[in-house]
């Protein structure tokens, strides 16, 4: 990269990305706040994460304008190691998934990304909002009153304040003002400061204290490469919506070593693994974002607001927490796939809502999207396995009979394909016609070599014809019937 | 006379009937020119990145809501040209019909969001209030 590219991706824009990396700074605290809360770590965590990952992201992403930090697709994948294992553990998984998307990036599985089907992508994001959404529930009970009031508050300000300004996020106002109802109301409802520890420190370089072992490593390998997983494709679905937005092309790969790069080093400063944010980043772009300066911005802002704030940040209650998390998963969630659910095709819609079953039974995204892309591989494998054989008689001094068959031989196809012949009728010559057909594998060689020598038995002479290149050599090479064939025609 | 027309269309009803204001304003001056301006905002980025499988079907599937209106336009034997923008509706309508010094904006007075249908089309206010060139609300 050349430096007028370097200039232009850092200072191009200096004024709307230092104004939007502010505006993301205030949006991404309560964010940061309740994704740590939902990991079940010290609201810190998630904060150092954020600040981490948006500096080093600023530095080695892929997509200027996108912003990265803590989010919910990660916490929700940590919270049983957390919660059995402890934060060091999270802190060493963390450090692994970064190892890890460092070498996916390397070997460039980016382009593996076209392959995963847009049902499954969409069930993706509205399995995540559906966890958010019911990882809010539990605060709710032994609630009273004066606790859902703060809810619908927060929410209220969250949804009404925009029509009127859009300077602030409404989020943040909406967590300023509950906090000062909370304060002066006295009410005693639960704060951040009940669900862990703040420190005000600047986050510092430490090994995670876990014994180095093969023990350790399979406890957080499980994780790390779930957690690189879901982070690349969120930031790989995220980077395709900020290229949308602005209309621009990003380098995918160098996106996968930088959230690797950010991982490691949000590991060691004592942050959790987090990716590329499609709220913020759409936020972002919105503000007047599109360089590498406002993602600087917004980490480096964000620091100097926990430094300054960070007495206030206990007092928050966790209602404004719960609204702001509520609103997260509206945004999230899909919501033209509800409305165009009986539109798609069926077999998309089976997708989509395996991935979010699977995704709400295991609370695991990564295992959603397995599910999803292995099911879509099965209906799609389904679809192509359509064989189409026409058979035509040709009239002439010898009963002949020639066979055109369309479509994909393949293992799935090969079944109904043999089953469609019938050996024992009454014709002197059999003309298989392949030129509309492609052969993809042994089954398929095995299937034309069943029917060739079926044929034989009934002493009707088969003639294969219309293979294309790939096809004949695949025949030349593993099919039996012409070998023997040979044979014969010397004698 | 009109001959830079601008028309601001996402697909809707009503952008269609603001398409027929566009051509009657057009008919008979064969140095008229229609630009169709589509745009897209954050959110609608975020669905149709999803709902297509890349970028070539995004931006098939967005030219395929005009198609209607382009329909129009080919019959009328009109020039035309279609112009999908990025950012928010009303202030990137306003910044492209300013820039290219259009002559006339048409406009839908309401659009497909119902949340912006109860303040009455928003993106229309904002146009016909910023806009240099005199702005057709089209009901």
């Amino acid at each position: 990269m050349d430096i007028s590219t370097i200039k232009q991706n850092w200072f191009g824009n200096v004024k709307g990305d230092i104004l939007a990396g502010t505006v993301v700074a205030l949006a991404l605290i309560p964010e940061a706040i309740a994704f740590s809360i939902i990991a079940g770590v010290d609201p810190m965590v998630g904060l150092y994460a954020s600040f981490c990952i948006a500096v080093v992201i600023a530095f080695v992403g892929g997509r200027p304008g996108m912003i990265s930090a803590a989010t919910g697709a990660m916490a929700l994948l940590m919270i049983t190691l957390v919660a059995d294992h402890g934060l060091q553990y999270l802190l060493a998984a963390t450090i692994l998934t970064g190892v890890i998307q460092i070498v996916m990036g390397v070997f460039k599985l980016a382009r593996f990304m076209k392959f995963i089907p847009r049902s499954v992508m969409i069930g993706f994001v509205n399995a995540l909002a559906i966890l958010i959404f019911t990882s809010q529930l539990p605060h709710f009970v032994g609630e009273s009153w004066p606790m859902y009031a703060m809810v619908i508050g927060a929410l209220a300000i969250i949804y009404i304040l925009p029509r009127f300004t859009k300077v602030v996020p409404a989020p943040l106002v909406a967590i300023v003002v509950i906090t000062i109802i909370a304060i002066y109301a006295g009410s005693g409802v639960r704060t951040v400061g009940d669900m862990g520890e703040l420190t005000q420190a600047l986050p510092v370089f430490l090994l995670p204290s876990i014994p180095l072992n093969f023990e350790t490593l399979a406890i957080i390998f499980p994780y790390a490469l779930a957690l690189s997983i879901v982070g690349l494709l969120e930031s790989f679905l995220t980077a395709q919506i900020v290229d949308d937005m602005t209309d621009t092309e990003s380098n995918k790969n160098k996106e996968a070593k930088g959230q690797g790069i950010a991982n490691i080093v949000s590991g060691f400063f004592g942050g959790m693994a987090g990716c590329a944010m499609i709220g913020q980043s759409v936020i972002n772009v919105k503000s007047g974002g599109s360089g590498r300066l406002s993602a600087l911005t917004a980490g480096v802002f964000l620091m100097v607001l926990i430094m300054v704030f960070n007495d206030l940040l206990v007092q928050i209650p966790m209602a404004a927490l719960v609204g702001v998390m509520i609103m997260v998963s509206i945004g999230t969630f899909d919501w033209n796939s509800l409305k165009t659910l009986h539109l798609m095709p069926r077999t998309d819609a089976i997708v989509l809502i395996v991935t979010v079953g699977t995704v709400v039974y295991t609370h695991d995204l990564s295992k959603g999207v397995l599910a999803g892309v292995v099911l879509s591989a099965i209906f799609f494998a389904a679809k192509i396995s359509k064989v189409h054989v026409k058979a035509i008689m040709v009239e002439g001094s010898k009963k002949k009979k020639v066979y055109k068959v369309t479509g994909q031989l393949f293992f799935a196809s090969v079944t109904d394909f043999v089953a469609s012949f019938d050996f024992k009728e009454d014709v002197d010559y059999v003309e298989l016609d392949f030129s509309q057909a492609h052969l993809w594998d042994d089954s398929a060689v095995g299937a034309i070599d069943k029917i060739v020598l079926k044929y034989k038995e009934n002493k009707t002479d088969v003639a294969v014809i219309g293979l294309d290149q790939e096809s004949s050599d695949l025949i030349e090479k593993r099919a039996v019937y012409n070998k023997s064939d040979a044979k014969l025609a010397n004698h | 006379m009109f001959n830079n027309i601008l028309l601001a269309s996402d697909g809707s009803d009503h952008a269609i009937r603001a398409a027929e204001k566009a051509l009657s304003l057009a008919n008979g001056n064969p140095k008229a020119e229609i630009k169709v301006v589509y745009v897209v905002d954050g959110t609608k980025s975020k669905a149709d990145v999803l709902h297509n499988w890349n970028s070539i079907d995004v931006d098939r599937s967005r030219k395929e809501k005009l198609t209607l209106t382009e329909q129009k336009l080919k019959h009328a034997n009109i020039n035309y040209e279609i112009k999908i923008l990025h950012g928010e509706p009303g202030p990137s309508i306003v910044k492209y019909a300013n820039e290219n010094n259009m002559d006339v904006c048409v406009i839908g007075s309401r659009g497909l969001n119902s949340l912006q249908e109860m303040v009455l089309g928003s993106v229309s206010h904002k146009v016909a209030k910023r806009a240099k060139c005199p702005v057709m609300i089209v009901k």
